[in-house]
């Protein structure tokens, strides 16, 4: 028997802020063991947690992007639990009155269709520490205590493993546009834990779900859940019973594993937090915040369709992330010419983006120095061949594309007489191969053009060498 | 009186807040408990069905600070007071579940 | 130098009566002498004499000094002083000393005071006696076969013996002014928001207050004018104006009206402590006051009330203590049983007993009926405090319902002890100021206290009808034998 699996996604997306959430140490990824600590996040008796203010900035700036309402009044609640990574033996998050809720995000399907993938709430809340296991004891370094985390929380609307990793691709997206975090799910700044159930058709009941815990990657997202739901069908189809349990991912061996026990004694005591007040936001604070908003992924996307005459698979690479866009858009500027522009970043850079693992604004291109070189390819001064040269020696250089032209010498040759000299210098030097071409072998075209280049180093321009090559053996 | 809570209960409750009694004190502390949610039934003597809750004495919303990153203690200060570290990290037993 | 205020022993260091070094050693000597008897002290700061004699030294040379340079004063050990001790009187926190400083701390010190040691208390401030201490039960320097009352009863009882200028202690349900009334000294207990909670260890975080504990109350005035002072490290601090306190103190109260609410003086009160009461009332009276009797209707039910919400808060504030960053441990080969053991062993009955009934009311299926009905009743309660202070500027009642107890009285009864704050509990639901001064004596010899309250922010004005009453009352402050 077969199934439809029913996936809803919690998702926590640590915020890119200098300081933590409710104490001034420092918010950076990998510092020495145990060194931004402080009392506040140490959990030691006595102190006082105070909000940092860019937390709410943030949480609202994601709110607004997923089309969330904004509560007006939302308030911080202690959930209680008992972890050495948990100094104070509660974390502080929102429960009752989040501060967002009732989003959604529209996410394009294989088939090319879209889905509007309800978004419950966006809660914000406090990491915990992290344990080290050696042999026979744990080591807890509590740097990472008290980063600022949303936790986004999915309406259970995805039908597939896949969908679940488009959801989360184009959130990463969007949170990417708003700035609110870098979204690295292997440095863990995104996490990713998936409510999963199976029902045999779409208009049964759902299913008892299982949570899968510590999905790290969008890979392991699609495999964590294929997984899943393949274990569920199992049971089912044996005649047993999904069980509503923690199961954990393991990316090695790619199965979930019950976390049973560890859950028996779970009641997290939630109630307000008597140390924090409520946050109560004003309807400018909001606006201001509206006003501030970029332009989204889809709305980027039509804009670069309609403005630039872009298909919908270009548009959609240079809206995956915020830098492709304006780079592109920074390049176009320069030079009218979208298409090659875009299939200049889509091949060339991007190749080069991999080998370097940079960012596209480090990669040693400017995008007006690749707009240049499309200009020359346009202008018919250098070919598409001595182009790439251009390109990488622009990259490593950082020399202007025309300079590099002028001094190599690498400008195209259009001149059809001492164009005419080499083609002749060609078939003079391969006799057979031009009877059999002139007998109508026309696969030897590439051939003899591959030869006039070598001739001209390169520089020889295809469009004048193609009559001229006609005219000779014709 | 009557049982508001069982020592079954009250084992429960201890195992949340991580403490553990010996048959004594688990019988001391269900009486005790008893006792005190006897008197505190007394709420129940009032409606308070329209009433908002109070969670803080003021009304103070809102309160945050910039976000500016200030120095942090040395790790020599922040694991001074534990009772066992190593590395510059807290030491615990190992973890069994 | 005892029985001197604040302002004369600080003109006196000025005019070199006496030095810092002098002051402090008397104070040092009298702890050698009495302490022992009292137990008041749970660490005692060798260096003091020396931070004593450097203040001397810079007195000598000239400098600009603070106000108080040089003299020396106690805390609660629940308030943190940077590299002290800091123990709660638990043995959860035997070892643990701090290596950040706490506001009321700093301000004190920012003030010119030293600070003599740390004084004992009710385990995490929860008692009524002292006797839930874990190693220095505090008696009571009137008889020390009493109690001094708590959970500030070591600050209480420090004052009243002269073993420091004054103390500071905090207040949840009454821990300020009970001991105070126990031990005939003046205790304050600030609005909610007043003095910062940053560097108080917390017991119920929506109620705890640090506040001055004096044995007169322009003393107190004086201290609270230092800490009362609006911090950014404490979210729920109120960003108010710091206060001159002295400027209230003019003894004319004529024409102020003061509530006697009926509902504080139920059968429970003992009948001297009603009359030593009384007596102040018709004082008062006397001064000009209008006394109008009012009523404040759910009094009777703030006891259960703040069981419920000071218990919930304090089960999570204190799940920190689980044996990994400070304080004991517990032997344990396993993580499970090191926090098993360590809270099991380091926490005493009544701590225990109050995170049980925290952890129950917070507990799946009990919120609703206990916690939020709890969060509910204190809006009545409070609301209580707000019809009265539409028709009187203060509220007059006996602080404790009798007179200091015997030691070991009623540690047999939890809920008899609880009891013996119903007066005090309702005014940290509200969230005002109140403040017990003595009145008198009981038949037993005993010092009775009365308690004023006031709205939000109205310190003021309780410091000048406390200032009036003091005046024309001149009470002894001092048990005879400790002078």
């Amino acid at each position: 028997m077969s199934y439809e699996p029913v996936i809803g996604l919690e998702v926590h997306v640590q915020m890119s802020t200098d300081s933590k959430i409710f104490c001034t140490c420092s918010n950076k990824f990998g510092a020495e063991p145990n060194t931004n600590v402080c009392p506040v996040c140490l959990g030691m008796p006595g102190v006082l947690p105070v909000l940092n203010e860019k937390v709410v900035e943030y949480t609202v700036k994601a709110g607004l992007a997923l089309n969330c309402q904004i509560r007006s009044k939302s308030v911080f609640a202690r959930k209680n639990y008992f972890y050495p990574d948990l100094p104070k033996a509660y974390q502080i998050s929102q429960y009752e009155l989040p501060i967002c809720e009732h989003g959604y995000i529209d996410i394009e399907l294989e088939d090319g269709t879209q889905k509007r993938i309800g978004i419950t709430r966006i809660h914000i809340e406090e990491d915990a520490g992290k344990l080290n296991h050696e042999a026979g004891c744990s080591l807890v370094d509590l740097n990472r205590t008290g980063t600022p985390l949303m936790e986004i929380v999915s309406e259970p609307d995805l039908r597939s493993a896949e969908e679940a990793k488009a959801y989360l691709m184009k959130l990463k997206t969007i949170l990417e546009y708003v700035e609110v975090s870098d979204c690295n799910m292997e440095e863990g700044s995104m996490r990713c834990d998936a409510n999963v159930s199976i029902r045999p058709d779409s208009n049964a009941p759902f299913g008892t779900r299982a949570e899968i815990k510590n999905v790290n990657s969008f890979r392991n997202v699609e495999r964590a859940i294929k997984y899943e739901q393949k274990r569920q069908e199992k049971v089912l189809n044996e005649g047993g019973k999904i069980v509503q349990e923690t199961r954990l991912f393991n990316a090695d061996t790619g199965i979930t594993a019950s976390m049973r026990g560890k859950e028996d004694a779970h009641d997290y005591r939630y109630f307000p937090d008597p140390d924090l007040v409520p946050i109560v936001l004003e309807d400018k604070f909001i606006d201001d915040l509206k006003a501030w908003m970029p332009e989204l992924p889809d709305a980027k996307l039509a804009r670069f369709m309609s403005e630039y005459g872009l298909s919908g698979m270009d548009a959609d690479f240079l809206v995956s992330a915020k830098a492709y866009g304006q780079y592109f858009e920074q390049a176009v500027k320069a030079h009218n010419n979208p298409k090659a522009v875009c299939n200049w970043i889509m091949g060339e850079l991007m190749r080069r983006l991999n080998d370097k693992q940079c960012t596209i604004f480090e990669a040693g291109i400017s995008p007006e120095n690749l707009a240049e070189i499309v200009k020359l390819i346009d202008e018919g001064k250098i070919s598409g061949n001595i182009a790439k040269q251009v390109f990488d020696e622009t990259a490593e250089t950082g020399k202007k594309p025309a300079d590099i032209v002028a001094e190599k010498g690498l400008v195209q040759n259009s001149n059809e007489d001492e164009l005419e000299a080499i083609v002749k210098q060609v078939l003079d030097a391969n006799p057979a191969e031009t009877e059999r071409f002139k007998g109508g072998e026309v696969k030897l075209q590439g051939f003899f053009m591959g030869q006039i280049m070598k001739a001209s180093k390169g520089k020889a321009n295809p469009a004048v060498v193609a009559p001229l090559l006609k005219k000779l053996t014709s | 009186m009557s049982q508001t809570v069982s020592k079954k209960d009250v084992l429960h409750i201890a195992t949340l807040a991580r403490l553990k009694f010996d048959d004594e004190q688990a019988e001391r502390f269900t009486n005790d408990l008893n006792n005190i949610l006897g008197y505190i039934d007394k709420l129940n003597e009032l409606n308070t069905d329209n009433i908002e809750p109070t969670s803080h004495a003021l009304d103070i919303y809102t309160v945050t600070r910039p976000d500016k990153a200030e120095a942090s203690l040395s790790n020599e200060d922040a694991i001074r007071n534990a009772p066992q570290s190593e590395n510059g990290m807290f030491r615990v037993p190992k973890v069994i579940e | 130098m005892l029985g001197k205020t604040l302002k004369e022993l600080s003109e006196a260091l000025n005019k070199k009566e006496f030095s810092s070094a002098e002051l402090t050693q008397f104070y040092l000597d009298r702890i050698s002498k009495y302490d022992g008897e009292i137990c008041a002290y749970n660490y005692i700061n060798e260096n003091v004499i020396n931070q004593a004699k450097a203040v001397d030294e810079k007195r000598a040379k000239g400098e600009t000094l603070p106000v108080y340079a040089g003299i020396p004063m106690a805390l609660k050990d629940l308030i943190i002083q940077k590299d002290m001790p800091a123990t709660c009187s638990s043995k959860i926190l035997e070892g643990f000393v701090p290596p950040f400083q706490g506001t009321a701390a700093q301000l004190l010190e920012d003030a010119g005071f030293l600070c003599l040691g740390k004084l004992s208390m009710d385990e995490f401030a929860m008692g009524s006696s002292n006797e839930t201490a874990y190693r220095k039960k505090t008696r009571n320097p009137w008889d020390t076969s009493r109690v001094p009352g708590g959970s500030s009863g070591g600050s209480a009882a420090s004052v009243a013996a002269g073993l420091t200028t004054f103390a500071l202690g905090s207040d949840t349900g009454g821990s300020i002014r009970q001991p105070a009334s126990l031990c005939g000294i003046t205790g304050m207990k600030p609005t909610y928001g007043r003095v910062s909670r940053f560097g108080l260890i917390a017991f119920a975080s929506s109620l705890d207050q640090i506040g001055p504990m004096t044995s007169n109350i322009s003393d107190n005035a004086a201290i609270l004018s230092v800490i009362g002072k609006y911090d950014k490290k404490d979210s729920t601090s109120l960003n108010v104006a710091q206060e001159d306190y002295a400027k209230y103190l003019t003894g004319d109260v004529k024409g102020m009206k003061i509530g006697v609410p009926k509902e504080y003086f139920a059968e429970g009160i003992a009948p001297d402590v009603r009359e030593c009461v009384n007596k102040a009332i018709k004082a008062y009276e006397g001064m000009g006051c209008e006394i109008v009797e009012i009523s404040m209707p759910h009094t009777e039910y703030a006891v259960a009330t703040y069981y419920i919400i000071a218990t919930a808060e304090a089960s999570s504030n204190l799940g920190r203590y689980d044996g990994i960053r400070f304080g004991f441990r517990a032997d344990a080969d396993n993580l499970k049983d090191m926090f098993y053991e360590s809270r099991s062993q380091g926490f005493g009955d009544e701590v225990k007993r109050r995170i049980m009934l925290g952890t129950y009311v917070l507990s799946a299926g009990y919120y609703d009926a206990y916690y939020i009905k709890a969060q509910k009743v204190r809006t009545l309660i409070k609301q209580d405090f707000v019809n009265a202070f539409e028709k009187v500027d203060a509220i007059i009642c006996p602080t404790s319902p009798t007179t200091a107890f015997k030691a070991g009285e009623k540690m047999s009864d939890p809920l008899q002890m609880y009891l013996s704050d119903i007066n005090t509990i309702s005014l940290n639901l509200y969230g005002g100021c109140g403040l017990s001064m003595p009145c008198g004596f009981g038949a037993d010899g005993m010092p009775v206290g009365v308690q004023l309250l006031g709205k939000y922010f109205d310190e003021g004005r309780l410091y000048n009808l406390a200032y009036a009453f003091e005046q024309q009352a001149k009470l002894p402050v001092m048990p005879e034998k400790l002078k």
